[in-house]
């Protein structure tokens, strides 16, 4: 793989998570547990859904075939994606919404910290505007981890429960593979080792606060979102939101 | 509160600013880049109709040769729902002055923070019941205590934080325990 492959593979993993994340977000939309809850969950999708577009458009002017941000997004099959695992569990309880967000918050904020120093200039760019947003979701949802965990009986056995659930794919967030160390190698990406142990760190650190155990180091964990291999939700998902634009090539007024 | 264009004497820009279509008279080749700066005070941002984008920092460059405009704009937030509204916002009160085909860039870097937002803007904010950002953007703590926020309506520093997120994605949700009014406050980013 060549290094401008890896920047295209690597732009793509980034923006499809984002999407994927802020998708599964907006199903709340209309169905929050409190009004409060669903302005910031609203609020967090539409943070990540325009970071998705800063990177998509980046992606379409490197893959360059005449495509934009709309058709990365909304004509690309399933083992086309690229996003992580964890973005398209479905949002089950609070807990599960709440745990998904805060394992996805802790490594979004930490690479993007990191590709703020990016040697790509368009790409430390897009990081420094979604690093401000990222920093406000990583303080809220590690706040609902320490309250649901610490708090009553009910609360946090719904917590270790998400905790326990959702640990099997947090594995894929701090797993190098082969575009990872390219990019990491040509100073554009975040150093593996080191996104590795940060994110450990933040991570046994919220938990311990909340009083939740985290799972084994050596847990099986599912992998394969980097490379196309998605669990069946992400199907559903996106048959759901590419609907109109698959019904509708191309279509310029709605 | 004083509005724009009451002045007694009315200047070239005053009239251009009030009128909403191309004036057959509008000679924009006479206009300078300051002139264009005072236009675009007039471009208020849609959801905060009480501050231009001027003022909120959204304008970050403007460039004319007497021949091709260019505007730099940048978006408030990656998913900012307005930045194309505003970027049409631009464009219109533009062609009334009679710039036929500006351009509008849209520049990531630097990005912006709410320090750009001016000492006038921040004012309006606050007149008009939103607490402006306290602080600054580059003095936020990743999980510290936030900073204290006085109510945009009587001044009492007793609130409290009821959403940390409000209408827009640049807005938090407050509540005054002396007034007991809610208010929004511009997030410091």
């Amino acid at each position: 793989m060549t290094q401008a492959e890896a920047l295209q593979e690597y732009l793509l993993r980034l923006a499809d998570s984002d999407m994927i994340l802020g998708q599964r977000l907006c199903e709340l939309c209309g169905k929050a547990p409190a009004l409060e809850e669903e302005l910031a969950l609203m609020n967090v999708a539409l943070d990540l859904v325009g970071q998705a577009r800063n990177w998509y458009e980046y992606a379409a002017e490197l893959i360059d075939d005449g495509g934009d941000a709309d058709k990365l997004a909304f004509r690309r099959d399933a083992h086309n994606y690229r996003n992580l695992l964890l973005t398209e569990q479905p949002n089950e309880d609070y807990a599960v919404t709440m745990g998904r967000q805060f394992f996805f918050d802790a490594w979004h904020y930490l690479t993007l910290k990191s590709l703020v120093d990016s040697s790509d200039e368009r790409v430390a760019g897009i990081a420094a505007k979604a690093l401000k947003e990222a920093t406000y979701h990583l303080r809220r949802s590690s706040e609902w981890i320490k309250r649901l965990g610490d708090g009553t009986e009910e609360s946090h056995r719904r917590m270790q429960d998400a905790v326990d659930i959702l640990w099997r794919f947090t594995g894929e967030l701090i797993t190098p593979d082969d575009t990872d160390h390219i990019m990491a190698e040509a100073g554009i990406g975040p150093e593996p080792d080191q996104l590795a142990s940060n994110w450990r760190e933040m991570v046994n650190e919220v938990l311990t606060q909340a009083t939740l155990t985290p799972g084994a180091d050596d847990a099986w964990m599912y992998m394969g979102g980097k490379h196309g291999e998605h669990t069946e939700h992400l199907g559903f998902i996106l048959a759901e939101m590419q609907f109109l634009q698959r019904a509708y090539p191309d279509a310029t007024t709605w | 509160m004083p509005q724009p264009g009451n002045s007694d004497s009315r200047s070239a820009v005053d009239i251009l600013i009030a009128s909403d279509r191309v004036p057959a008279n509008a000679r924009p080749d006479l206009l300078t880049e300051d002139d264009i700066w005072a236009l675009l005070e007039a471009v208020k941002d849609p959801e905060v109709p009480a501050v231009s984008v001027v003022e909120l920092g959204i304008v970050r460059a403007v460039r004319w040769d007497g021949k091709e405009l260019s505007i730099d704009v940048t978006p408030t937030y990656s998913g900012c729902p307005a930045t194309e509204l505003i970027e049409e916002l631009i464009i219109e009160a533009m062609r009334a002055a009679g710039f036929r085909a500006p351009n509008i860039n849209q520049v990531l870097t630097p990005a912006w923070t709410t320090d750009w937002i001016t000492a006038e803007g921040k004012e309006k904010l606050r007149a008009f019941g939103i607490a402006p950002p306290e602080g600054s953007s580059s003095k936020l703590s990743l999980l510290g205590e936030p900073d204290i926020i006085a109510c945009p309506h009587c001044g009492s520093t007793d609130t409290e934080q009821v959403s940390e997120f409000g209408s827009t994605a640049c807005k938090a949700l407050y509540r005054c325990t002396e007034c007991l009014e809610p208010f929004d406050y511009f997030k410091c980013i």
